[in-house]
């Protein structure tokens, strides 16, 4: 690693949960790094979270067992939380710090960065509008993500999204563009058997030349979890604003994390706000979630697919709630879906990509995207609306234009929405399906598109 | 006499006065060898780090820091500046787009695409040369706030250069008509026998309102183009509304249509601790966007404040006063100003946050317990006033809420709504059925209405009130119908009352409902809002003839008229408002047809 000098203290006022006192360091400053020498011998990393003349104190992040006030040594770094970024870290799998964990060397640093990188200047952003395919016809067709946003996937615990973001990153394509596409994977608080699981799933797509895998493990110290998606962000920003990459950043499970900041607010003794979590979660995720983008005049961008796995499914808990506040939309997973089978298990009603109006159509995606986009998804609520009112009075009872929504709805679920875990369907024939899905439908429910298309593409 | 209105003439005083001995985030404590008053603003640190003085006691300040304070250390100095947390005022504000203790970003960029700390730059640019045309005479007397000369700020903003507010005297001197930098010298007033210079820009501290002569009667409404407002929810130029929602139920759109066809002379866009991306768009699109009175781009009348949500969390509180200070000021040269503020949500998190690092005992839910007074002086600055020059101008004031978990019941969405008149709720089922802008009608009310009816009876219809009402009775009645509907469904009400459904259905599609991105109906202006309401409300009366005549409801739904009804909105054009009479001609026809049907089956 870096190699650095600084001053040393030697004993400390105090230890408490993930935090170490020290008195006297006048000369340390605010967020500046150190390293804590226990009575075991062992050197653990530490950020200064108060500096002050008298008592400052100190976060350590692997845990303050084996640490008494005085056997500890202090070293101060001089210099915040950096980590290395470089080219050839594509491919490598890192822990929370940027080391190694893949039994291999440690990357040969093109430059190092501070974690918390810095806003981008709002007035050199450029507003996203280039369409990223993933292959799932759920979000491709009716929540379309483009290159520079951040879409989350709500999820619930059980439900296949690990699944569905390995397939998201083994398919992921910005089309016209094979070359300088990399995918980034912060993995937060995961046993090691996920871990693997995404590791094998990126390893049988033969893409592992282009993913950079960050871990923390669910037995790391929560502090550390704090640490895992900023680095991996750091590495982010340096393919795409350095070395003009497009690189699709994902991000699991943001709910560890939540917890893990909260874990570590309440070990400082903070005023906690909803749920016990810490008023400031909202700052702190948008953090993370702002540095997605792009920027004039650069050719790379940053596209992020944070997932999260709501507390009991609840959607108005804090974690989905602030996160649904800070990104352009969300994809979320659905239980009966996938009781009933259905892979991906997307409910596409409650699901919206914010900058998809602007990413799609001629040019883009198709010219009949919007408007094919637009009757599927009002289609569909209906039918879903008809399921329920059939599951009171009976499917006998139903006029006939309402059966065949219930057949519409079954059949969009099924083979729409449905796909298998290595399909990977282009835009046009994810088009072509939702069309094939409307000759369902009532030739004239089919308001929301236009007599051109119908005679185009409904054939 | 306020030190800040001093064009330029007061000197900075850049001296240490003290050094920082404890630093947590954006909070600094310092050891001070020469006074501070609470308020002032300083420089804090190596890096001269924005910050203001939150707490004095004895030889020790409580500084807040807007910046990031990422590697400062104790020891280092603190500056004082002599003044009140303050902003600049003068020419080239509009078009700027300005962090929240006003950097402009525009400038910032030249040094990179990420805002790095310390970072300076003038706000107003000192090179630029200005136009000014004097309009004040020489050698006579002079008040506070009365206009010295103007300058094209931009094609459609004529700056008017103030004397400041609190400067009352003689005119010594005045420029000739010239161009002139922001801070060059273009007047001496003489107060008490002293002169002082005038330079066309002023420092003003922005926690204090600007004076004015006169409060006056919010009776004009800031028609916004979008019906559910203009016809129901109306806000008055001078006025305040809040608009409290989930995530994702339309806030951000729905303040950037009132930006881009609100009746506002300037438009002051507050992006407080919200998205980058919808900044960008928002540059990406004002531009190139026209203004539906003067034609001309939309970013000839805007100031952008752009704090996004993941830049320091301090500099966000500050946002919504550099934005409201730039109001008023704009305000004082007699122009109409609406001030969008995305999200005040954010901006009272930040109060929070800040507040706990002070460890101050908080009140609801972690908020400090000053919240409600906060959120009151911000609302109170909005009104409808005589400037100090004797013109009429105004400050009208949309507040984004963004309540967790989009529970009204929290405790920035209930202090707002005690200090703002209009209430524009947002709901989460009509946004996730696609329905726009997802206001809930029941919920949601104006206290303008009263104030505004003169003004829409004398331009537009004597009965503009009745109808609203008629209009507001019809969706109240479906409300309480669609109660008994989810209980028995709808086939099973009398035809009657299916037809208040059918009405209130056709009201909802054929005017509250407005898509933000149809090229037609994103802007609609007060006659066509006023004739698609008519000529709904016409339908439905005339519909009701003909189902007491025993016509089955289908009849009603199944006519062309109805559809042209759902259609008009988009095929419609502003400036056609005639085509809205042959609408109801049509109407009539095939009501007229239908009744003549009907009286011969009955
Ligand atoms: N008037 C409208 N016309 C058309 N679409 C709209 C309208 N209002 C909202 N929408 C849709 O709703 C989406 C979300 O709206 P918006 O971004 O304004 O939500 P918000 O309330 O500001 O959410 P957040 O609190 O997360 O910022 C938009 O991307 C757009 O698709
Ligand atoms: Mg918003």
């Amino acid at each position: 690693m870096r190699s650095e000098s600084g001053k040393i203290y030697r004993g400390l006022a105090g230890v408490s949960g993930a935090l170490v006192f020290l008195q006297g360091g006048g000369g340390v400053a605010y967020g500046e790094m150190v390293e804590i020498v226990g009575d075991d011998g062992r050197t653990r990393a530490g950020r200064v979270l108060i500096a002050s003349r008298e008592t400052l104190a100190i976060e350590v992040y692997q845990g303050t067992e084996g640490i008494s006030p005085t056997g500890a040594r202090i070293r101060c770094l001089g210099r915040p939380l950096e980590t290395p970024v470089a080219v050839e870290m594509l491919g490598r799998t890192f822990d929370s710090f940027g080391r190694a964990l893949d039994g291999g060397p440690d990357p040969l640093a093109d430059d190092w960065r501070n974690v918390n990188g810095a806003a981008i200047n709002p007035a050199v952003r450029a507003y996203p509008r280039d369409f990223l395919q993933t292959g799932i016809s759920a979000i491709d067709g009716l929540n379309t993500l483009v290159r520079g946003q951040k879409l989350p996937i709500f999820s619930g615990s059980g439900l296949p999204h690990i699944q569905l973001a390995a397939q998201i990153v083994r398919q992921a394509q910005a089309p016209g563009e094979t070359e300088g596409f990399a995918v980034i994977f912060a993995i937060i608080g995961a046993s090691r058997d996920v871990a693997d699981i995404f590791r094998r799933s990126v390893e049988e797509s033969g893409a592992l030349q282009r993913v950079a895998m960050f871990v923390n493990f669910a037995d790391d110290p929560a502090v550390e979890r704090l640490v895992t998606p900023r680095t991996a962000l750091s590495l982010a920003e340096y393919l795409a604003f350095d070395c003009g990459m497009h690189v699709l950043v994902v991000m699991t499970d943001i709910t560890q994390y939540c917890e893990a900041l909260r874990e570590v607010a309440s070990a400082k003794g903070e005023v906690p706000s909803r749920k016990g979590y810490p008023g400031y979660l909202y700052s702190d995720l948008a953090a993370l979630f702002e540095r997605a983008g792009r920027i004039q005049n650069k050719a790379g961008s940053i596209t992020q697919v944070p997932i999260l796995t709501m507390p009991n499914d609840d959607i108005t808990h804090p974690i989905p709630d602030l996160t649904g506040y800070i990104t352009e939309g969300q994809i979320v997973l659905e239980r009966d879906l996938d009781r009933a089978g259905i892979y991906p298990p997307i409910n596409v009603l409650p699901s919206l990509s914010r900058l998809m109006s602007d990413g799609i159509g001629e040019g883009r995606t198709r010219s009949d995207h919007a408007h094919l986009s637009s009757q599927l998804y009002s289609a569909y609520a209906y039918a879903r609306r008809i399921r329920m009112l059939a599951a009171i009075v009976g499917e006998e009872e139903l006029a006939g234009r309402d059966r065949k929504y219930l057949d519409f709805g079954r059949r969009f679920e099924r083979e729409f929405i449905g796909q298998a875990i290595d399909e990977n369907r282009t835009i046009e024939q994810t088009l072509d399906l939702g069309w094939l899905m409307l000759r369902e439908l009532p030739a004239a429910d089919l308001t929301r598109v236009s007599a051109e298309e119908i005679a185009r593409h409904l054939k | 006499m306020n030190d800040a209105g001093a064009g330029g003439a007061v000197k900075r005083r850049s001296e240490a006065v003290g050094r920082a001995v404890w630093i947590s985030g954006p909070v600094v404590r310092a050891d001070l060898t020469a006074s501070v008053f609470m308020g002032e603003q300083m420089e804090v640190g190596a890096n001269r780090l924005i910050g203001e003085i939150i707490g004095v006691s004895g030889a020790q300040a409580l500084i807040q820091v807007y910046e990031e304070t990422e590697g400062m250390q104790p020891g280092e100095p603190v500056f004082g500046t002599g003044l009140a947390m303050y902003i600049e005022l003068g020419p080239g504000l509009i078009g700027g787009v300005f962090d929240g203790v006003q950097r402009p970003l525009n400038l910032l960029r030249r040094k990179g695409p990420f805002v790095e700390k310390g970072a300076k730059a003038d706000p107003l640019d000192p090179a630029r040369r200005w136009r000014f045309v004097p309009k004040a005479t020489p050698l006579a007397k002079i008040r506070g706030g009365e206009v010295l000369g103007v300058v094209p700020e931009t094609p459609v903003v004529e700056h008017r250069v103030l004397a400041p507010p609190d400067w009352s005297g003689d005119l010594v001197a005045i420029a000739p008509e010239g161009d002139y930098a922001v801070r060059d010298r273009i007047a001496t007033i003489r107060i008490d026998g002293r002169e002082f210079p005038v330079s066309m820009v002023q420092r003003w501290p922005v926690k204090q309102a600007r004076p004015y002569q006169e409060h006056l009667r919010p009776i004009v409404p800031l028609i916004t183009g979008q019906r559910v407002f203009d016809l129901f929810f109306p806000l008055a130029k001078g006025g305040s509304a809040a608009i409290p929602g989930g995530f994702g139920t339309g806030k951000t759109v729905t303040q950037h249509q009132l930006s881009k066809w609100a009746e506002a002379d300037v438009i002051v866009y507050v992006g407080c601790g919200e998205r980058g991306n919808e900044m960008a768009e928002v540059l990406m699109d004002f531009p190139k966007l026209s203004d539906p009175r003067t034609g001309r781009p939309l970013m000839e009348k805007t100031v952008l404040i752009g704090n996004t949500s993941n830049m320091p969390v301090a500099a966000r509180e500050a946002s919504i006063y550099t934005g409201i200070t730039m109001a008023e000021y704009y305000r004082d040269m007699g122009y109409h100003v609406a001030l969008m503020a995305d999200s005040t949500s954010r901006w009272a998190e930040a109060l929070r946050e800040v507040s706990a690092r002070l460890e101050e005992m908080p009140a609801e839910e972690g908020f400090p317990a000053y919240l409600a007074t906060r959120l009151a002086q911000f609302y109170e600055r909005a009104g409808r006033v005589r400037t100090l020059s004797g013109r009429e101008g105004s400050v009208t004031i949309i507040g984004a809420v963004s309540p967790a978990g989009g529970d009204f019941s929290e405790p920035v969405t209930q202090h707002t709504k005690r200090f703002t008149r209009c209430f524009w709720a947002l709901d989460k089922d009509l946004a996730g059925a696609r329905y726009f802008p997802a206001i809930n009608y029941l919920e949601s009310y104006s206290g303008y209405l009263d104030d505004v009816s003169e003004w829409w009876r004398d331009r537009y219809d004597p009965k503009w009130r009745d109808i609203r009402e008629q209009a507001m009775q019809l969706l109240q009645e479906d409300d309480r119908l669609q109660r008994i509907v989810r209980l028995v469904g709808e086939d099973a009400l009398p035809d009657e009352q299916r037809l208040i459904i059918e009405g209130s259905r056709l009201l909802q599609e054929g005017c509250l409902q407005q898509n933000a991105n149809d090229p037609v109906d994103t802007y609609c202006r007060p006659e066509k809002q006023l004739g698609l309401l008519k000529a709904i409300l016409h339908f439905v009366s005339r519909a009701k003839e003909i189902v007491k005549r025993g016509a089955p409801i289908h009849r009603i739904r199944e006519t062309p008229a109805r559809e042209s009804i759902v259609r008009a909105k988009d095929k419609i054009p502003n400036d056609h408002p005639e085509l809205l009479d042959e609408l109801v001609a049509a109407i009539d026809r095939e009501m007229d047809a239908l009744y003549a049907e009907f009286q011969k089956v009955g």
